[in-house]
């Protein structure tokens, strides 16, 4: 017994150093280029003296080591103006020298150390261009059916390949996020374009424990990490809102992916040369109608008077592609754009409102064409958003077509790059859902009752969709035998088992306690049957799964990508490509 | 410039022979009724145009029907009137954000809310412009004051 409390006491010194809610920013394992500017908090969880507090970063003074002292806070304040202890933060703080750097903080009983990779990178580019392809929530179900959809099936085999099909090189993508094993498109994409993991819903920064959502430790996001380093170009074309967590993690620093109009004035400071998507009810001033800013700033304006050309629809996006002014603002959109189901095929969702609006593959042309005037090459981010708009409403007719337009992007990513060969693709998704393609629908088969006209294993056979114009889409989604394509998680919900010919899926809405219910909209549809969710009853739509993405990758510096990597490994191959450890300016 | 007075007895008697000329017909106490297509005459990335029926009605009470999107907060007597049910909360999830042709709704008293199912037909002196509520930061561009709802 004496042995067993000893044993006791010695393991709880030893467990007891490690204070659970002393936090040092960035966090333990932390990953980070050499010479990118990083904010680096300390978060103590009592009240200290300044005097008394001790951070070593190797054995070291820290203020030796980093070059300057960090502001001290002595009470840092949390809602309602609770004191939540005391705080150092040092912002805009860069290593030179590559390296393990153990950083420790004691101050009183609390005492925490984490332990950074500061890593460089070759001197030598090894790629003159990047183009990242971003499927949101692009999971492999997506992948299938857009397969089978766009170029059928005979007797088990593909009658023919997605682009995406034949790059060499892929890893498995871990995309949990610092607090939770679940993610969403901030945090994710933010790990892909800062090399640093992140909290749900938080853009360029580490996740702090202050209310402020805009003062939380700032990590550099490779558009500044570009602009630091290099003279290239930089391109970002989306169908979402540009302002959408995916586009502005290329430049954005916030806690809250909703800080939507201050997320326009960052782009503003970063410039981004090429910029095409939704979302221009941020860059309006508040007093013309369609605007969701609060303030008179213009940044239509703005964005002109530094020298941007504006495309405001498919044709205007064609002339500014040709002109010389090398900059382009494309807004095509006061929202998110729509699907390409509904601006090709059933003119449904907003395209009314919108009709000119051009496609995935027109911008991600038009940007190529532009970005590759710069002789000093490029980086260029294009994504499929609507992948993940639609796979939440489990609208999958439309997010299977999203994925066959976003592979038809990358397919004129591969075309430009035969004739570039020292451009990296990468194509990836930023999470996944939790969907499935588990056979067919058959509406010729006997009966009312919608479920019996599932077909499974033997029964399901080949779907008879029909592509006689050879776009690689099918010539009409609602053909008799279909994907039989369903979600693992759901609110409550009507199954119509058919594609939603009116516009996009609304399958639940909120009732007066908060909680969502189905949407009575699709009770009458013939067949329709009430599913009752299993998700819980806050949820709206289905939620994103926790399942790895698959990255793929083709051309020089792709061989890096293999085996199971986290999110944020992915930056390091970029930095590593471009070799933005070494400046090249 | 002449003025004609009217006695009380006059005013009683025009009136009754103005009500006799009319047809006895509830509707004519309904203000005119417009629709959510109605609302905008065309649409850009540059902004958003009022229809020629919206610049007439301004300040008017009108009458237009829809969903009531979730409340933003139990008590508010605010909430937002759109052409089809919400799926998403855009107060809840930061991953969402309104449509374009929204009518915000300023209620002149609480009324229960509905369930998001039933369409509702809202009455209400018509606003226009940007306007930012204080208590919520929502950015409007049409509103209803003094507003009263019932089941459409």
């Amino acid at each position: 017994m004496r042995i067993l409390l000893a044993a006791l006491a010695a393991s709880t010194v030893l467990t007891g150093a490690a204070h659970a809610d002393t936090t040092i920013y960035p966090l333990d394992r932390a990953t980070i280029l050499v010479n990118s500017k990083f904010d680096f908090k300390v978060e103590l969880d009592k009240v200290h003296a300044e005097n008394t507090v001790d951070v070593t970063v190797n054995g070291k003074p820290y203020a030796e080591v980093f070059g300057k002292p960090a502001e001290f806070v002595a009470e840092e304040k949390g809602k309602d103006d609770k004191v939540l202890g005391s705080a150092l933060i040092l912002r805009d703080l860069a290593i030179a020298a590559p390296g393990t750097y153990t950083v420790a903080v004691k101050a009183g009983d609390e005492a925490k150390s984490v332990t950074w990779d500061v890593y460089g990178t070759p001197a030598t580019p090894r790629a003159k261009n990047i183009i990242f392809f971003l499927g949101d929530g692009m999971s492999v179900a997506h992948r299938t059916a857009a397969r089978i959809m766009s170029k059928g099936m005979t007797e088990g085999k593909a009658d023919g390949r997605l682009a995406m099909d034949d790059l060499d090189h892929m890893a498995f993508i871990g995309t949990s996020s610092t607090h939770s094993i679940a993610t969403d498109s901030a945090n994710t994409m933010s790990a892909y374009m800062t090399g640093h993991k992140s909290r749900v819903n938080a853009l360029g920064v580490y996740a702090d424990r202050t209310p402020a959502s805009q003062d939380d430790p700032k990590v550099e996001t490779i558009g500044e990490a570009l602009r630091r380093t290099t003279t290239k170009s930089l391109g970002i074309v989306s169908t979402a809102e540009l302002e959408d967590a995916t586009p502005a993690a290329l430049v954005a620093h916030t806690r809250k992916r909703a800080d939507k109009a201050d997320i326009v004035g960052m782009f503003y400071d970063v410039k981004p040369d090429v910029l095409l998507g939704g979302g221009s009810a941020y860059f309006l001033k508040s007093d013309i109608p369609g605007s969701k800013r609060k303030d008179d700033k213009d940044y239509i304006q703005l964005f002109r008077d530094a020298g941007y050309t504006l495309a405001t629809d498919a044709a205007e996006l064609t002339t500014a592609a040709g002109t010389n002014s090398g900059k382009i603002l494309g807004l095509f959109h006061t929202g998110n754009m729509d699907t390409w189901l509904d601006r090709n095929q059933l003119h449904k969702g907003t395209v009314g409102k919108f009709p000119n609006q051009p496609g995935l593959v027109d911008m991600t042309k038009s940007a190529l064409e532009q970005l590759s005037k710069n002789q000093d090459g490029f980086f260029l981010m294009v994504e499929g958003a609507s992948v993940d708009k639609m796979s939440h409403p489990m609208d999958w007719d439309r997010a299977v077509e999203e994925t066959i337009e976003f592979d038809q992007a990358v397919a004129a990513g591969l075309e430009f790059a035969k004739s570039n060969p020292d451009t990296l693709i990468v194509v990836t998704g930023d999470h996944t859902h939790g969907v499935s393609v588990i056979g067919t629908i058959d509406d010729e088969k006997p009966g009312d009752d919608m479920r019996a006209k599932v077909g499974v294993y033997d029964e399901a056979g080949f779907p008879n969709y029909v592509d006689a114009n050879k776009d690689g889409f099918p010539d009409k989604i609602d053909v008799t035998r279909r994907l039989a394509i369903f979600s693992s998680n759901y609110p409550d919900y009507y199954e119509t088992w058919r594609p939603k010919m009116d516009g996009p899926f609304e399958p639940a809405v909120k009732n007066e306690n908060g909680e969502y219910v189905a949407n009575e909209a699709y009770k009458d549809v013939p067949g329709a049957v009430l599913r009752i969710g299993n998700l819980p009853k806050d949820n709206d739509t289905a939620v994103h799964a926790v399942d790895d993405v698959v990255l793929q990758a083709t051309g020089p510096g792709a061989e890096e990508f293999k085996g199971y990597m986290e999110q944020s490994d992915v930056y390091k191959v970029l930095a590593d490509t471009f070799a933005l450890g070494a400046d090249k300016k | 410039m002449h003025r004609t007075r009217l006695n009380r007895r006059d005013c009683l008697t025009g009136l009754t022979a103005l009500t006799a000329l009319l047809p006895a017909h509830p509707a004519l106490a309904s203000p005119p009724e417009i629709s959510f297509d109605e609302l905008y005459a065309s649409f850009s990335a540059l902004g958003l145009k009022f229809s020629d029926k919206i610049l007439t009605l301004t300040d008017q009470t009108i009458r237009i029907q829809g969903f009531m999107a979730p409340p933003l907060k139990a008590e508010s007597q605010f909430f937002v009137l759109t052409q089809i049910p919400m799926a998403l909360c855009p107060f809840c999830s930061s991953d969402s954000d309104w449509p374009d042709n929204i009518m915000v709704v300023y209620l002149d008293k609480r009324q229960t809310f509905t369930q998001p199912n039933q369409r509702i037909a809202v009455t209400g002196r018509l606003e226009r412009g940007s306007w930012i509520d204080p208590e919520t930061g929502f950015v409007s561009q049409l509103r209803l004051r003094d507003a009263r709802y019932g089941l459409a």
